[in-house]
């Protein structure tokens, strides 16, 4: 065996002050030889940490191998026996926290670049093998019917599952493309939505039905699909979509978004293309995102990239705190973004148009940890200062939409409106025939803690309807 | 792909659409909306309904030329198809025998509110309906609306026919006479606005059907926030009626103008590219 390598190959970005004017991919992902190269790095270790620290049991090692025997196919193989979606896995995941966090390597050195080279393989794969070799044998249908509401994550991964299995799957989605937040939430330089669309497909290639502009709950309810339309199972992933306020003054002015408005015109209505896309969105010059999680970030870099002079994160507690990827506010700052630590607003202050043009803020410090483990921020008295600004976004997190509970009889939900199942490993609701997973289980949470609800839902489903 | 099944011209600038809609046309109800997107760059906009056929599966809706979308729509042709109609959108207008409801339409509105004044009838109700529009030539559906209801008024701003005046008259007549128990407005915000303002002395319950701006119409952006009794809603989900009496009517006016120059922008563009 070659001699251990502790660092792991670089991905090439592009560069910050380019970026931050467009909305082309910011991570470049590897050439073939740095592929290569990453992936003999891996020891093949006897015991597989790795493996464990993926929440949908991706077969690491074995696809590695495959890639350092330059096998590609194989290697696109062994990824899509666990995970429908692993070109954008790769990309969004936070490896550093899951399969990158247990693999041995990263005792003495930087962990295998687990995610980058599920991306690269991913990415090979849809560039080069045509459709037809892709297309897997499916058993010979059972006849049972199943209905997935939503096409997230959750939704896909639970459809393709089925699918897989030999069941007929529709799945229902309310927006006018499939994908959830991977559509309208993450932005274009985080992954391209052509990537989505063409895994997208790729679970239609399995035979399962996508219709779109379908609210359940509106156009027909959980209990019809059931009782009248003849499915044997649901499946519900409709998400957490329904954005939180402040409740400070203000918050109602113009130019006050939510950051599911400013995402969703800006990446599902493609308002960086106005006025050919026809969605507005008021860029603003000085721009607030209130927040510092992953959405955060993400508004923040699309504001960025929109044409502001001036983006602030503004977030109560400290840097160590912030729940964004490090390696998101890493390039958010490299990008010019101004971080606003230990602040929080008092309120939001208007012209005579009702436009917002400032904001008053609170400095805070740290105080004693609440629930969650972390210090509580404190309202520092008489702290009080002004910043100017002309657009703010509201990036402060969602809960699950009401509408499926409240047309569901027989569900049963939190006070945080999230649904509850009874067994964590198969979704099961304590309705018959209804499962769900995601985050309208979980509250905002991962990609791919969505995929790998929506997987075990869909192993459940399928053992239900066998008897 | 949904194909427009029959489209007419009401009046100059007013259009109605009929939609091959079937599962929409399955559930929905009155005082409902759906949202519709002409093709792959065009904008999500909010109609309410007009009309259904749950046998033939379509859904009628009635649009108001004002900028682009609604200009663009007006060029589609019957067999012509759009990409994306979603629905039924909102709570439905609730239907319950008050006694003497008074239903007060300007404008398209003369169009949505007659499914309303219909089942209202149907529940028991004696339904008096104000119809109002600026002049005799943007007046359409007189007799729908006269069948839908007991009795029908008619007002033009500039007098060419019907009563003379705005559509806040009659109403204030008939509430100063007495026996009323409801009123319902739906038209532009301004106009519900001051019926609300007029009935309001007269503690009568006023309905309105608000049209903030909305993008994906379910709850999820909060761009349609109002502020009803000085509680912040979404109006496509926890509306659109509301309480007229309590609805912060300043604030959605303003809110209505937060895309001008961009609306603008996009508006002279799509004349400049049709010669229009
Ligand atoms: C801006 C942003 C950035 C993020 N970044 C990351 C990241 O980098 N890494 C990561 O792992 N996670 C990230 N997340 C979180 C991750 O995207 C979510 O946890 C994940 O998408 C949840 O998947 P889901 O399938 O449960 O729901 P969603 O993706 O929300 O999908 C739910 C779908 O259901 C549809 N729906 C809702 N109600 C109905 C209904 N009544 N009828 C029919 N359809 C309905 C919705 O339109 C939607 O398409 C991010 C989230 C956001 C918002
Ligand atoms: C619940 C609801 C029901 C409605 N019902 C009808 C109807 O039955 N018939 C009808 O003609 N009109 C109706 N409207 C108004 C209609 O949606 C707008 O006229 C249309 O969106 C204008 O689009 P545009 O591109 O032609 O004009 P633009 O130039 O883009 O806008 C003109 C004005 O319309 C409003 N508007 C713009 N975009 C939107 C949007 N996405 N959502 C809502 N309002 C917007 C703004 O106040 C704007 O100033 C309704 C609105 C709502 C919210
Ligand atoms: S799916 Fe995510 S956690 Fe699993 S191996 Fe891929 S990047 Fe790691
Ligand atoms: S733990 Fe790391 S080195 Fe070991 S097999 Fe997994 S990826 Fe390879
Ligand atoms: S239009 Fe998005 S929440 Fe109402």
């Amino acid at each position: 065996m070659a001699k251990l390598n502790l660092n792991r190959v670089d991905m090439p970005r592009q560069d910050p002050k380019v970026r931050a004017h467009n909305f082309d991919e910011v991570a470049l992902g590897y050439s073939p030889e740095q592929a290569k190269e990453e992936a003999t790095r891996c020891i093949q270790c006897p015991k597989r940490p790795c493996i464990a620290g993926c929440p949908v049991d991706i077969d690491i090692p074995e696809f590695i191998k495959a890639m350092s025997a330059g096998d590609l196919p194989e290697a696109a193989r062994v990824l899509k026996d666990r995970n429908a979606l692993p070109a954008i896995c790769g990309r969004v995941c936070p490896q550093e926290t899951q399969c990158e966090a247990t693999c041995s390597i990263g005792k003495k050195g930087a962990p295998i670049a687990i995610g980058r080279l599920e991306r690269f393989v991913a990415d090979w794969e849809r560039d080069n093998m045509p459709a037809d070799s892709q297309s897997v044998t499916l058993p010979p249908p059972t006849g049972k019917r199943v209905a997935v509401v939503g096409s997230g994550p959750a939704g896909l991964s639970a459809a393709a599952e089925v699918a897989r299995l030999g069941h007929d799957v529709t799945v229902f989605e309310a927006l006018h493309v499939a994908g959830g937040v991977l559509m309208y939430g993450i932005p274009e330089f985080r992954l391209p939505k052509a990537i989505v669309q063409a895994e997208v497909e790729y679970v239609s290639s399995l035979g399962v039905k996508i219709e779109l502009d379908s609210v359940v709950g509106k156009m027909m309810t959980t209990d019809e699909l059931l009782n009248e339309e003849g499915y044997d199972a649901v499946f519900l992933g409709t998400g957490a979509g329904l954005p939180m306020f402040m409740n400070v003054p203000g918050e109602n002015l113009n130019g006050v978004y939510s950051a599911n408005e400013f995402l969703t015109r800006v990446n599902l209505m493609k308002a960086y293309l106005f006025p050919q896309y026809d969605t507005p969105v008021s860029v603003g010059k000085r721009v607030a995102v209130i927040g510092g999680g992953n959405v955060a970030m993400d508004s923040a870099r699309c504001a960025l990239r929109l044409g502001a002079d001036k983006v602030y994160i503004i977030y109560r507690r400290s840097e160590e705190e912030m729940p964004a990827r490090r390696e998101e506010a890493e390039n958010a700052q490299e990008e010019g973004i101004e971080f606003k630590l230990l602040t929080n607003p008092k309120q939001f202050l208007g012209n005579d148009q009702n436009w917002v043009v400032g904001m008053e803020c609170y400095q805070m410090e740290l105080g004693e940890p609440d629930d969650s483990g972390r210090r509580r921020p404190v309202v520092k008295e008489g702290s009080e200062f002004n910043i100017d600004v002309d657009v703010v976004i509201v990036a402060l997190g969602t809960t699950p939409n009401p509408l499926i509970a409240a047309t569901t009889p027989g569900l049963d939900t939190t006070r945080w409106g999230t649904v509850v199942v009874t067994d964590e490993a198969t979704g099961r609701t304590v309705k018959d025939r209804v499962w769900a997973g995601g985050d309208i289980v979980t509250g905002a949470a991962t990609v791919i803690s969505a995929m790998g609800a929506g997987k075990r839902a869909a192993a459940d489903i399928d053992a239900f309807l066998r008897g | 792909m949904y194909k427009i099944l029959q489209k007419q011209d009401l009046v100059p600038h007013v259009h109605l659409f009929k939609i091959d809609a079937p599962r929409v046309a399955q559930k929905v109800q009155p005082g409902q909306f759906i949202v519709l997107r002409i093709d792959e760059e065009g904008e999500r906009i909010p109609l309410t309904v007009a009309g259904w056929d749950r046998e033939e599966g379509s859904v009628t809706v009635v649009v108001m030329e004002v900028g682009t979308t609604t200009h663009r729509l007006g060029m589609l042709s019957t067999g012509d198809t759009i990409t994306d109609f979603v629905g039924p959108l909102g709570v439905p207008t609730h239907i319950d025998n008050y006694g003497t409801v008074v239903c007060v339409a300007g404008g398209f509105a003369i169009a949505v509110i007659r499914p309303i004044a219909r089942a209202l009838k149907a529940a028991g109700n004696r339904v008096i309906s104000i119809m109002g529009a600026r002049s005799k030539d943007l007046l359409f559906w007189e007799e729908e609306l006269r069948q839908a209801s007991s009795e029908l008024i008619i007002n033009t701003d500039d007098g060419s026919y019907g009563r003379h005046g705005l559509v806040t008259e009659p109403l204030k007549e008939l509430l100063e006479q007495g026996g009323i128990d409801r009123v319902i407005a739906i038209g532009p915000s301004i106009m519900m606005k001051f019926c609300a303002k007029t009935s309001e002395p007269f503690g009568v319950n006023t309905g309105v059907s608000l049209n903030p701006i909305m993008v994906d119409g379910t709850g999820m952006c909060g761009c349609c926030r109002v502020s009803v009794n000085g509680v912040t809603k979404f109006a496509c989900v926890d509306g659109p009626d509301f309480d007229g009496h309590q609805v912060d009517w300043d604030l959605l006016l303003a809110r209505q103008r937060s895309y001008l120059d961009e609306e603008k922008l996009s508006f002279d563009q799509w004349r400049a590219k049709h010669g229009v």
